[in-house]
C-alpha cells in the first residue's frame, strides 16, 4: 500500500487496483472549517485531472481534481452529515471516494512522501 | 460645498505630508490627453431650495395616485403604508448600513433579515426563503435558472398568465433558448399548460393571481408536473392576496416567487422593489442572493450571520449560482415592518377588505352597458372587455382625473385580441366614490 | 485541488473577559418571541366575505405572523437599528464600496408623491415630470462619460454588468461574430465579472497584472484572438490604481474585433475628471449607491444603469425614452430590439430621483472636487500609513482607494482578519479584506471624500497603534477581538453546517414521566 501526492494537495493511497483519495492535512488547515462537501456519483468516470468534488469552507470553495483516471466505485457517505470528518482526520475517516484505476502508470507522475513534504514545507 | 469637509488651507496641508506639489501629481497616471481635457455642458453646484424647487417642479408635472380614483395594478399594487414604516426606515442606522459582511456590528440588520426570512417562509407556506432579490421579476427568470439546474433538464413552460413583463424577463435572460415555451396570453382564464408538460420539462411556472386576476389552480399544476419529474414554480405579484389564498407550498410548488412591494413600499413608478424567493430544505444551495442563519458567538449568545455564501460570486466567481451581489435589504425591511404591524390578524382583515372592494368594483363594472367582466374568481384585481379599442378610453379618463387600470395592449401591443381588453385593481384605499366615480365616467364614454 | 485564496481563517476567536455591555444596547428578542398573532398595530374595518369569488382556492394553512401594536414595533425596529453601525454613526474606510455621505435632500425628494405615488403603468401622458427627470439623469450620465446611449433599468451593478455584456453578446452576433465565446477578465476583477461572463455561457480567461499592480498588457495583447468577445476592466482597477495604458488596450482589443466592458464601481475617483468614454470603453455600468451616494439600507436596494458607446447603443433593451409629437414618450417594445428587457417596468425611479438631486447639489465643479478630495483621502491614508504597513504597489499614486498587504503582520500570530476585528473595538468598519485576491491578506482601504482631516486623522492613528500593538506581540487584542460590539465573533462554521434560517416555534417541553 503506497500513497501519493498531487501539486494540488490530494492524496491517493493504493490499494491493489483501488485507490482512496481525498485531501492532505495541509489542504484542510488552509481551507479552514469545512462545512459541506460535494461528492461524484458513483460510477462516474473520470480522466486524470478532471474536476471530481468541491469542498467547501465557509470563505471559499475548492475543487477536487481526480490525481488518475479511473471510475468512482465508492464515496465517504459519512461526509454529508458531517463534513467536519475532512478536519479531523483527513486521511483515514476524511476519505473522500474510491477509484477502480484504469491507468496505473500515471501514478508514477506523482509525488511520494519526500517530494510532497518538500512542496509544502 | 456642504458635502465636503476640506477647505483649501486643509487640502494644502494634505498635499504636504502626501509629497505632492498639487492634486494633478496624484493623477499623474491618467493620460494628459484625458485628463481634465474637456468642459461639461452642466450646471455647476446649487444651494439645496434651488435643487428642492427644481425637482418639485419635475415632480409637479405627474398625476399622482392620491389625486383621484385609482385602479392601476397589474404587478404594483397601491396600498397604505403606516406612517411608522417610513418613519423607521429612515433612521440612520437602518437607512445608512452596509451589507452586514461584519456581523459583529450588523445584528441589526441580520436579526431583521431573519425575521424577514421566517415571515416569507410562512406566507408562502415553503421550507426556507432568501434575504431578497431586486424583485419579482428577476426573481422569476432566477427560479427558472435554478430549476434547470436542479433537474438537468431544459425545458420550461411559461403560463399564459404570466404578467407580460415577467416573461419577457425570462426571455432575456434565456436568450434565443428553443426550450423555453410561452403560451399565449389567457385572458379567459383558459389554459392548455397541462399539454405541455413532459419527461424533458424542468419547470412550469404559473401566477396565481394571474395577470388577468383570475385564480388558478396550483394543486393540479403541481400533480401535472410532478407526476413528469418536472417542477412547479409559482409567481404571486400581490403578496396581500396570500392573506386570503392557500399558501403555495401547501399545494405542492417547489420554488415560489413574488413581487413584495405592496408591504411597505411605494409604487415609485416601478423601483426599488422587492423580489422574495422560498423554495423545499432540499434545493437550498441552489437558490440564489443572500442567507441570513443563525449562531451562537465566542460567549454563547445567539446572534445571526450570513451563511451558505459559497453559491455567490464572491466567492465562487464563475460558478456561482448568479451574479447577484446586492439585494433589496431596506425594501425588505419595509415589508417586514409593515407585515409585523399587521400581524397575522391585520393581514387577513387587509386581504378581505382588498377583495370586498375588488367585488363592489366588479358588481359596479358589470353594470355598465357594453362593459363584460371577464373574471369568476378574483383577489383584487379583474379583466374586463369593453366594446372599443381599451388604450384610448384609458386615457380619455386620464384625461378626467380617473385612473382606469391599464390597456392589456400597453404590455401586448401585437395581439389583437387583447385590444379591448383592461386590467383594474381594488385596495383597501379605492372608497364607493371613487367606484362610483369611475362607472360613471365609463358609462358616459361608452354611451 | 484549487487553493482559493478567499480561504481565511475561520474559528470564533480565544476567549477573553467579557466586557460590560451598554445599558442602552439590550439584547433584543425576536418578532416571533414578542409579538402575538392577534395583536395589530394596524386599524382596519372588518368586512363580510362570506360570499366570495375565490374559487375554494382560500386559505387553510395557518399563516402564524406575529404581530406587534405601534409602540412595540416602534421598540422593536429602534433598538434593533442600534445594533448598527451606519455611515451616519462612523467611518467605513471599504475598499470597493464607495461609503460616502448619503444626503438627506436626496430622501426628501424622493418622498414628493409626484415621483413617489406614480405608477409604472400610468398613461405616459400623466407622467411627462418622470419621464424628464429620467431623460435629465441620462444627460448628466452621459455627459459625465462622454458616451452615446444609457440604459437606465438595471436594478444593481451586477445587474448592469449583466446588460453590458449582453448588449456586447447581441453586437457580435449581429457582426457574425458569434463564435467569439471567450471573455478576458483580470483575476484582480470582483467576482460579478466573471459570474456575469460565464452565466452568458462565456468561457473566462484570466489576465494577469504586471508587478506594479497594473493589467499586464503584453499579455492582453496576446491573449486577444478571432474567439475573445470582450474584455472585462475594472478602471481604476480593484487594486486602487489607474491603469496607465488603458487607451492602448481599448484600442488593442477593438482592433481584435473585441468590445471593451468597464467595471464603474470605481468612478468616484475620477467622475467630472475623466470621461470613460474619452478612453475607449463601450459599456460601463454605474453603482449609483456608491458614486452617486443613494443610500446602502443594509445591503439594498442599488441601481446600475449602463453607459454605451455609439457601436452599442442600438442593443440597448427596452424601455427607452423618446421625444415624441406630444412630449416624451417610453419607448417599451421594439421589434428589432435584441436584448428585450431585464427587469418588469422602467428601473430604479427612486435611485434616479436621489441620484439627481445630488448630482445638481454638486454640480459639475462639485463632482470633480469630491473625486479630486476621494483621491486625496486615500493617498493622505496611504502617506501616514506606509512606513509601517505594507504596501504591495508603491510604484503608482493611489486613486481613491490604498491597497495594503499582511506582510506587515508576518510572524505576529495576527491575521488580516484578526486586525479587522480589532479595528472594531475602536470604533471604525473594518477595510474591505482578502479582496482582491491578487494579493495576501489584502486589506482595501477607502475612506471617500465624506471623510474630514479629524477623522482620518483619528483612523490613522488608531491602525498605527493596532500595527505596534501586533508588532508588539500582543497577540490577545486581535484574537479575542472584537470584546465591544454587540456581538463576539460569530460561528460561522455552525452556520453553515447546520443552517437554521427561519425561526421554529420550540418544541413544548415534554411531560415528564412520572
Amino acid at each position: 500500500m503506497t500513497t501519493k501526492f498531487t501539486p494540488d494537495h490530494e492524496y491517493i493511497r493504493v490499494e491493489g487496483s483501488t485507490g482512496i483519495v481525498g485531501i492532505t492535512r495541509f489542504a484542510q488547515e488552509q481551507l479552514g472549517d469545512i462545512v459541506f462537501v460535494e461528492l461524484p456519483a458513483v460510477g462516474k468516470v473520470l480522466n486524470k485531472g478532471d474536476e471530481a468534488a468541491v469542498v467547501e469552507s465557509v470563505k471559499a470553495a475548492s475543487e477536487i481534481y481526480a490525481p488518475v483516471s479511473g471510475t468512482v466505485t465508492e464515496v465517504n457517505e459519512a461526509l454529508s452529515g458531517e463534513p467536519g470528518l475532512i478536519n479531523q482526520d483527513p486521511t483515514a475517516g476524511g476519505w473522500m471516494f474510491k477509484l477502480a484505476i484504469s491507468d496505473a502508470s500515471e501514478l508514477d507522475g506523482l509525488l511520494d512522501d519526500a517530494a510532497y513534504a518538500e512542496m509544502t514545507k | 460645498m456642504r458635502y465636503l469637509p476640506h477647505s483649501a488651507t486643509e487640502r494644502a496641508d494634505m498635499l504636504g505630508v502626501i509629497g505632492a506639489a498639487n492634486i494633478e501629481a496624484l493623477f499623474s497616471a491618467v493620460p494628459r490627453s484625458a485628463f481634465r481635457s474637456f468642459t461639461l455642458d452642466l450646471p455647476d453646484h446649487q444651494p439645496e431650495f434651488s435643487v428642492e424647487a427644481h425637482m418639485r417642479a419635475l415632480a409637479g408635472k405627474n398625476h399622482a395616485g392620491g389625486d383621484g380614483p385609482f385602479f392601476i395594478g397589474a404587478g404594483a399594487y397601491r396600498h397604505h403604508v403606516p406612517a411608522t414604516v417610513d418613519h423607521l426606515i429612515q433612521r440612520s442606522e437602518w437607512l445608512t448600513a452596509y451589507t452586514p459582511y461584519q456581523p459583529e456590528i450588523s445584528q441589526g440588520t441580520l436579526q431583521m433579515l431573519f425575521e424577514f426570512q421566517t415571515q416569507v417562509a410562512k406566507l408562502t407556506g415553503m421550507d426556507v426563503a432568501n434575504a431578497s432579490l431586486y424583485d419579482g421579476s428577476t426573481a422569476t427568470a432566477e427560479a427558472v435558472l435554478m430549476a434547470r439546474r436542479l433537474t438537468r433538464r431544459d425545458k420550461i413552460v411559461l403560463s399564459g398568465g404570466l404578467h407580460p413583463h415577467y416573461r419577457d424577463v425570462v426571455k432575456a435572460y434565456l436568450k434565443d433558448d428553443a426550450d423555453l415555451v410561452c403560451l399565449s396570453p389567457s385572458p379567459e382564464g383558459q389554459g392548455d399548460i397541462f399539454d405541455h408538460i413532459d419527461a424533458t420539462t424542468a419547470a412550469i411556472v404559473i401566477q396565481t393571481p394571474d395577470f388577468y386576476g383570475h385564480l388558478r389552480n396550483l394543486q393540479a399544476a403541481a400533480d401535472a408536473a410532478h407526476a413528469q419529474g418536472a417542477l412547479l414554480i409559482v409567481v404571486v405579484t400581490e403578496i396581500v392576496s396570500l392573506g386570503l389564498l392557500e399558501a403555495p407550498g401547501a399545494l405542492g410548488a417547489d420554488i415560489v416567487v413574488a413581487e413584495g412591494q405592496s408591504l411597505g413600499n411605494a409604487l415609485n413608478f416601478g423601483g426599488p422593489y422587492l423580489g422574495l424567493m422560498a423554495t423545499r430544505k432540499e434545493f437550498i444551495r441552489q437558490m440564489p442572493g443572500r442567507l441570513c442563519g443563525e449562531t451562537v458567538d465566542a460567549e454563547g449568545r445567539r446572534g445571526f450571520v450570513l451563511t451558505l455564501s459559497t453559491r455567490e460570486q464572491h466567492i465562487r466567481r464563475e460558478k456561482a449560482t448568479s451574479n447577484i451581489c446586492t439585494n433589496s435589504g431596506l425594501c425588505a425591511l419595509a415589508f417586514s415592518i409593515h407585515l409585523s404591524l399587521l400581524g397575522e390578524a391585520g393581514f387577513t382583515r387587509l386581504a378581505r377588505l382588498n377583495h370586498a372592494n375588488a367585488s363592489k368594483l366588479a358588481d359596479a363594472l358589470a353594470a355598465v352597458p357594453g362593459v363584460n367582466v371577464l373574471n369568476g374568481t378574483f383577489f383584487n384585481e379583474m379583466t374586463i372587455r369593453v366594446p372599443q379599442p381599451a388604450a384610448a378610453l384609458v386615457e380619455r379618463l386620464a384625461r378626467r382625473g380617473i385612473l382606469a387600470g391599464v390597456p392589456a395592449s400597453r404590455l401586448l401591443p401585437n395581439d389583437p385580441s387583447v385590444a379591448n381588453l383592461i386590467v383594474l385593481a381594488a385596495t383597501e384605499l379605492t372608497s364607493e366614490g371613487d367606484i362610483a366615480a369611475l362607472a360613471a365616467a365609463l358609462t358616459e364614454e361608452l354611451a | 485541488m484549487s487553493m482559493n485564496t478567499q480561504g481565511r481563517p475561520t474559528g470564533i476567536g480565544t476567549a477573553a473577559a467579557p466586557v460590560n455591555g451598554s445599558a442602552l444596547l439590550p439584547d433584543e428578542p425576536l418578532l416571533f418571541e414578542i409579538g402575538d398573532t392577534n395583536h395589530s398595530g394596524v386599524d382596519l374595518p372588518e368586512v363580510d366575505i362570506s360570499t366570495d369569488r375565490l374559487g375554494g382556492f382560500g386559505r387553510k394553512m395557518p399563516l402564524d405572523l406575529a404581530g406587534l401594536t405601534e409602540p412595540e414595533a416602534m421598540r422593536h425596529y429602534v433598538r434593533l437599528s442600534r445594533l448598527n453601525h451606519s455611515i451616519d454613526g462612523g467611518m467605513y474606510p471599504l475598499g470597493s464600496c464607495t461609503m460616502k455621505h448619503n444626503p438627506r435632500l436626496n430622501e426628501k425628494m424622493a418622498r414628493l408623491p409626484g415621483f413617489a405615488d406614480i405608477h409604472p403603468l400610468q398613461p405616459v401622458s400623466t407622467v411627462q415630470g418622470a419621464l424628464e427627470m429620467m431623460e435629465e439623469l441620462s444627460q448628466w450620465l452621459m455627459a459625465l462619460t462622454n458616451t452615446a446611449a444609457v440604459a437606465l433599468s438595471p436594478k444593481a451593478g451586477a445587474h448592469g454588468e449583466l446588460l453590458g455584456m449582453m448588449a456586447i453578446k447581441a453586437a457580435q452576433e449581429a457582426r457574425g461574430e458569434a463564435h467569439r465565446t471567450v471573455v478576458l477578465v483580470p483575476e484582480s476583477a470582483h467576482g460579478t465579472n466573471p459570474a456575469t461572463a460565464a452565466f452568458l455561457g462565456y468561457s473566462v480567461r484570466a489576465v494577469p497584472a504586471r508587478a506594479d499592480g497594473t493589467v499586464d498588457v503584453e499579455a492582453v495583447k496576446a491573449a486577444l484572438s478571432p474567439e475573445v468577445a470582450a474584455i472585462m476592466l475594472t478602471n481604476p482597477n480593484t487594486c486602487g490604481l489607474f491603469e496607465p495604458q488603458v487607451i492602448e488596450i481599448a484600442e488593442a482589443v477593438h482592433a481584435a474585433g473585441a468590445f471593451f466592458y468597464c467595471d464603474g464601481a470605481n468612478f468616484n475617483a475620477i467622475m467630472g475628471v475623466v470621461r470613460p468614454g474619452d478612453l475607449g470603453i463601450d459599456a460601463m455600468h454605474i453603482n449609483l449607491h456608491k458614486t452617486f451616494s443613494t443610500p446602502h439600507g443594509g445591503g439594498g436596494p442599488g441601481a446600475g444603469p449602463v453607459v454605451l458607446s455609439a457601436a452599442l447603443a442600438p442593443f440597448a433593451p427596452v424601455p427607452f425614452i423618446r421625444k415624441g409629437a406630444a412630449g416624451l414618450d417610453l419607448v417599451e417594445h421594439a421589434e428589432d430590439n435584441a436584448l428585450g428587457r431585464v427587469t418588469a417596468f422602467h428601473g430604479q425611479m427612486g435611485m434616479y430621483v436621489r441620484a439627481l438631486t445630488y448630482m445638481l447639489s454638486h454640480g459639475r465643479d462639485g463632482l470633480a472636487q469630491a473625486a479630486e478630495d476621494a483621491v486625496l483621502n486615500a493617498n493622505y491614508v496611504k502617506a501616514r500609513l506606509q512606513h509601517v504597513f505594507s504596501v504591495p504597489f508603491p510604484d503608482h499614486p493611489a486613486m481613491h482607494e490604498a491597497l495594503f498587504d499582511d506582510s506587515f503582520l508576518k510572524g505576529t500570530g495576527v491575521t488580516t482578519l484578526d486586525f479587522a476585528k480589532a479595528l472594531i473595538d475602536e470604533g471604525f468598519h473594518p477595510m474591505t479584506m482578502y479582496f482582491p485576491l491578487v494579493v495576501h491578506g489584502a486589506m482595501l482601504v477607502e475612506p471617500t471624500e465624506s471623510e474630514s482631516r479629524q477623522t482620518l486623522d483619528s483612523f490613522c492613528d488608531v491602525m498605527l497603534e493596532l500595527a505596534e500593538d501586533a508588532r508588539a506581540g500582543k497577540v490577545e487584542r486581535f484574537t479575542a477581538a472584537p470584546l465591544k460590539a454587540p456581538r463576539r465573533r460569530l460561528d460561522e462554521t455552525r452556520a453553515a453546517r447546520q443552517p437554521i434560517l427561519k425561526w421554529e416555534k420550540p418544541e413544548a417541553m415534554p411531560r415528564a414521566a412520572e
